[in-house]
């Protein structure tokens, strides 16, 4: 079994690296992409601000603040400040989500108008702009506000994309590396040359799994490397809680490569099915855009997709220093994702058509 | 007699095609069988049916006496009709990743030599020629030193000199006391090659035996070859059985002198006349009414 196995693998080990279009592609593209990205967020100044609202004081909410009387509602000032144009208010249920946020340069600013309290951060240019459009807004000279301050280090769009972009390439690499393959060699009757030697169905897939582990894993680790040289980028966590993450996000991507290509030998069936499922994976997985602000039903698609965790359990480890402990839920999701569709994928699996 | 493969009324449906329809024979030890027909007539079908690639609708497959079991994969060698390589490998890694998932190997410097692989080892398998290619297909299937082989048309597409070449490999194979199953609608080939010929047609086995004896029992007649062909009315009378072809039309006749005075009797220019003796091709024609190659 196990020779059978490692000649697989070997086998298209020297296929994918003897496709110099496809081998290349998959490290040029990030490099790419960060590179383009961080010019156009260095050069271009963002017109939008973006405003938390929590209310209430919450469990993670440990304020000196007096307790104020009155609500929101009638908080002429705030109402005021609420009209401001070009201005996004995002209301947060946490405090304590909303406070990293705004550490991190998400948000620019955060106010609680039971409490009559707002946040900024020192380093936030827009943090204190934001600040000003409120003071203006006061209709009384007596601001009821206590201003408060937060320290954090900023975290750089390019340095937040960068999870992102690792997690869209494994994607790509996972779904077309192993899904589109196979339908291709059912296609064009390799699958069927296989099974009629003693190969397992199991043993094949195996090696496909194993393969394409050990090339997304060479691959992401050159990118990785290539850009924390290149752009100076910090991984604040464990680069081993980051290998964990990638690596369970990576299987869980290639067995849903292997659902899809279970059954098909058509290509352009499969690519369709490939599109169909990666490109909304990509937008809806905060690949380049945060979905605060969104609308509730987009977040709990998203959760769905293997790649929201991977990517959010990365950022959390390069950005936030979290630990396993502290991403267990996304590697929780990862780990059930990838026996769920690995084990369909098995099931399915047929070596031809019929 | 010991039978290696045994094969008891099998039939294959596809929705409403019947594709195999009632096949039964056995085959001994050391034979090589041609399955022969015309395209469509069920012989890639009945073939992968018994190589386990595809479910058959009903009937039994018996190898060595029993039911096919795991035995089955390990001691059969199988060269498809239509099978892709891998991209990107050359052809000595091919064989090398077909070789090891077996236990039980052939010596690979026997079957490059078989084969006549050594000037295109190092060759990727996108760059080699069709013939080149069903020589490596063909040390594929040897790859695990098979007691059965299975080719299914494995010269459809090639040249007379690769198709020779392939031949010359199946001989050697025959030498070594193997068993083949061959497909073919080349009748020279089926002629040269096999022991015994099965004839299909919509499905069933309509003639089985050896070639020389199949003729001598069902072909007494002689075929004459004419360049010039004369009109179908006058064709009609001299034989019912003839039929156009390339460079002429043949004759299929089972009394040459009549044939003959009778065609001088419509005025036909015999300079170009050709006669020969009746081969698998006539046979089938008399069988089915039809040419193997239609």
């Amino acid at each position: 079994m196990i020779r059978r196995i490692w000649t697989i693998f070997k086998a298209r080990n020297n296929e994918f690296f003897r496709d110099h279009a496809a081998y290349g592609w998959n490290l040029l593209f990030p490099f790419l992409v960060i590179i383009g990205f961080s010019i156009m967020f260095n050069e271009k100044q963002q017109i939008l601000y973006k405003v938390g609202i929590v209310y209430e004081s919450g469990p993670g909410q440990n304020l000196n603040a007096e307790k104020i009387t009155g609500s929101a509602i009638d908080d002429t000032q705030f109402l005021m400040f609420k009209k401001t144009k070009f201005t996004e208010f995002i209301e947060f249920p946490d405090f304590q989500i909303a406070l990293d946020k705004l550490k991190h340069h998400r948000i620019d600013f955060l106010i609680n108008p039971d409490t009559r309290q707002y946040w900024l951060s020192t380093t936030s240019p827009k943090g204190y702009v934001v600040e000003k459009l409120l003071q203006a807004g006061l209709v009384s000279k007596d601001s009821l506000y206590t201003r408060k301050k937060i320290t954090g280090s900023e975290i750089l769009y390019s340095e937040w994309l960068f999870p992102g972009i690792l997690g869209m390439n494994i994607m790509f690499s996972a779904l077309y590396g192993v899904g589109y393959a196979v339908v291709r060699y059912r296609k064009n009757g390799v699958l069927k040359r296989f099974s009629v030697t003693p190969l397992r169905p199991y043993e094949f897939l195996a090696a496909q799994i194993i393969s394409r582990m050990y090339l997304l894993t060479l691959t992401t680790l050159i990118v990785f490397l290539g850009c924390m040289l290149l752009f100076d980028f910090r991984c604040q966590g464990s680069y081993w809680s980051l290998l964990t993450i990638f690596f369970l996000g990576g299987f869980s991507m290639i067995s849903v490569g292997l659902v899809i290509a279970s059954r098909s030998s058509s290509e352009e069936f499969a690519n369709g099915i490939l599109n169909l499922i990666s490109w909304p994976m990509m937008f809806l997985s905060e690949v380049w855009f945060s979905l605060e602000g969104t609308k509730p039903w987009v977040k709990t698609l998203s959760a769905f997709f293997p790649l929201t965790h991977l990517i959010d359990g990365a950022r959390k480890i390069m950005n936030d220093g979290a630990s396993l402990y502290d991403i267990r839920y996304q590697i929780s999701m990862l780990a059930v994702m990838a026996f769920l569709f690995f084990m369909t994928g098995s099931i399915l699996f047929k070596w031809n058509d019929e | 007699m010991n039978i290696i493969l045994e094969v008891k009324n099998l039939t294959k449906h596809y929705s409403d095609i019947q594709a195999v329809n009632g096949v039964s024979f056995s085959l001994e030890k050391g034979t090589c069988l041609g399955l022969l027909g015309p395209n469509g007539a069920g012989k890639t079908t009945t073939i992968e049916v018994i190589e386990g690639i595809r479910p058959q609708t009903s009937g039994e497959i018996l190898y060595k006496g029993k039911p096919r079991g795991a035995g089955f994969r390990k001691e059969t060698g199988i060269q498809f009709q239509n099978t892709e390589l891998p991209d990107f490998l050359s052809v000595k890694e091919t064989l090398e990743t077909f070789r090891n998932l077996y236990g039980r190997k052939s010596d690979i410097n026997e079957l490059i030599e078989i084969c006549h692989l050594q000037p295109i080892l190092k060759q990727d398998n996108r760059k080699i020629s069709g013939g080149q290619k069903q020589r490596l297909l063909l040390a594929m299937a040897l790859a695990n030193d098979p007691e059965l082989i299975f080719l299914d048309e494995p010269t459809t597409g090639l040249d007379p000199q690769s198709r020779r070449h392939l031949w010359d490999i199946v001989h050697q194979i025959k030498k070594k006391k193997k068993t083949v199953i061959l497909t073919t609608h080349y009748m020279e080939e089926a002629q040269i090659l096999c022991d015994r010929v099965a004839i299909m047609d919509y499905g069933k086995i309509i003639a089985d035996g050896p070639p020389e004896k199949l003729l001598n029992e069902q072909c007494n007649g002689t075929t004459i070859i004419l360049a010039k062909p004369p009109d179908d009315n006058i064709l009609d009378r001299v034989s019912t059985q003839w039929i156009k072809i390339q460079d002429g039309v043949e004759i299929y006749t089972e009394n040459l002198n009549r044939s003959i005075k009778n065609l001088l009797d419509y005025g036909i220019d015999l300079s170009t006349m050709t006669v020969r003796p009746p081969n698998l091709e006539d046979l089938f024609l008399k069988l089915t009414g039809k040419k193997l190659r239609a």
